[in-house]
């Protein structure tokens, strides 16, 4: 047996206990991968119900100005992400990445602007990371503290509305982006209309010591139930939503991971705060001139799942390599196989068909549209 | 006479010729089953090589010859319809049938009494 004595905890780590979830090591943290439901209902159930997403391993991440003017953190994050943080308005959240000199990707997170300070969320592999690199980074104009007293919950899905309807009437105000604070059965929380699966949906910043009378009063709702991060991975998945560490890494561009519209135009070429950040020489040359190649979605024609590492060729001999799938599994929304990966810029077009290598065999893949579901966010 | 393997494989061995299968634990930690891929007739196996993969939503898993041996026959059903695998694991959803290549290797393998102790 795999020694899990090290693994830390969320605040609802009892609670998944008691609601039969198996748990697995993900970035530390001892999670649920799956409830009694099993991966393929919960996947479902999220598409056409709600569903219910413990993100607590998560890093929440307050970065105030030392001048208190919210701008001077805004042009102090935008040296580190290719994102425009100055014109991201009060009460408005928005997706960044932190880039390297060499134009690769850090992390990606989300940053929202609560006024008087900035409050993001990083990915949990990258949080101790991020910290230094924000604190290394922001040192002369603001004050960054990783909060490790809070949980924070997904609740995702066409009625995600409708359930937190029923504690907090203003919910249905909310456009996507949006974050706002909210008393749930008067416990102050955080809430963003965001999440990653492509639903509508909302992320819940809560205070650890009621995590738990939260999450458990919205699980007892008919339309809620507890998700695991089997059935996240793969509604991400549908949705074409990066995996940071395997679709997006250091070594991947935000060019190379199509994933420009995350770049304004006020930080692009010509714009008002071009460049200023990390790599900007490399990612704004790809800009203007393409890059080798870049992130696609992938569909397996058969039923055969093709995982993320699978080698993509050119030909049904594996004679000429084109690229490498980096995430791919079961759809059971689309009911077969869902894949994205990187291709060479001669192979990226929508159509076009290239043969994954799986147990010896080249398995035709075409090369498809993002998502492969439709997103039905309420912009 | 059926037996178990210690990789979650179960065997019902009449006249030299093992149908084989995968347990209903194995099924169960397995979860819902998207596709399966079964070896070809007449194709021979050593002990211990994949001979099939099941796969879940999550990931594929490897299924493996219990003993030496040649398939004689597989199970199109569990293709068309992987999720008989999960409802009837030791039934309808058997994986292939071996001719043992020593009718007498199943001898030494568990019994239904000590599988279930290693699962319990």
């Amino acid at each position: 047996m795999e020694d899990i004595s090290h693994l830390k905890h969320t605040p609802l780590h009892a609670l998944h206990l008691s609601l039969g979830a198996r748990m697995v090591p993900f970035a530390g943290y001892s999670m649920p991968v799956q409830y009694p439901d099993g991966v393929m209902k919960e996947h479902l159930h999220t598409r056409t119900a709600a569903g219910l997403f413990d993100v607590s391993h998560m890093g929440q991440v307050i970065v105030r100005p030392k001048s208190g003017k919210i701008e001077d953190a805004a042009l102090a994050l935008e040296k580190l992400v290719p994102v425009d943080v100055l014109g991201l308005a009060e009460g408005r959240q928005r997706y960044a990445i932190f880039t390297n000199t060499e134009g690769g990707i850090l992390d990606d997170l989300m940053i929202a602007n609560r006024g008087d300070h900035f409050f993001l969320v990083v990915n949990a592999a990258c949080k101790d990371a991020d910290f230094e690199h924000l604190k290394k980074g922001l040192a002369d104009t603001c004050e960054v503290t990783m909060l490790d007293d809070r949980a924070l919950i997904a609740l995702q899905g066409p009625h995600a509305e409708a359930v937190l309807g029923e504690l907090w009437a203003d919910v249905s105000a909310m456009r996507f982006m949006d974050v706002a604070e909210a008393d749930l059965h008067d416990v102050t929380c955080i809430i963003s209309r965001s999440g990653y699966t492509g639903e509508d949906g909302f992320e819940i910043s809560i205070p650890s010591v009621s995590a738990t009378d939260v999450t458990q009063r919205l699980l007892e709702h008919p339309d809620v139930k507890p998700i695991g991060l089997g059935a996240r991975d793969s509604l991400r998945l549908e949705a074409g939503l990066c995996l940071y560490g395997n679709d997006i890494d250091t070594t991947t561009t935000p060019v190379e991971g199509a994933i420009e519209w995350a770049m304004q135009k006020s930080r692009r070429a010509g714009g008002a705060r071009e460049g200023g950040f990390p790599g900007a020489d490399r990612i704004l040359g790809q800009f203007a001139e393409g890059a080798s190649r870049r992130r696609v979605g992938l569909k397996p024609e058969g039923r055969a799942p093709v995982r993320g590492g699978a080698n993509l060729f050119a030909d049904t001999e594996g004679k000429t390599l084109v690229g490498k799938v980096t995430s791919g599994g079961f759809g059971p929304t689309v009911d077969g196989p869902v894949a994205m990966g990187y291709v060479d810029a001669t192979h990226t077009d929508n159509g076009t068909t290239v043969y994954a290598e799986v147990r010896g065999k080249y398995l035709p893949v075409v090369v498809a549209a993002l998502p492969f579901v439709k997103q039905t966010y309420k912009r | 006479m059926l037996k178990f393997t210690d990789e979650h494989e179960w065997l019902k061995v009449e006249a030299g010729v093992a149908t084989v299968g995968i347990t209903e634990h194995a099924a169960g930690q397995l979860g819902d089953l998207v596709f399966v891929e079964l070896p070809e007739t007449g194709s021979t196996f050593a002990k211990g090589d994949t001979a099939a993969t099941v796969e879940s939503v999550k990931a594929a898993s490897d299924v493996y010859c219990p003993l030496d041996g040649e398939i004689v026959e597989v199970n199109q059903a569990i293709v068309d319809d992987p999720s008989l695998v999960n409802s009837d694991p030791q039934g309808a959803a058997w994986f292939f049938k071996l001719k043992l290549a020593d009718p007498n290797a199943a001898d030494a393998l568990l019994d239904e009494a000590a599988y279930k102790e290693l699962v319990a």
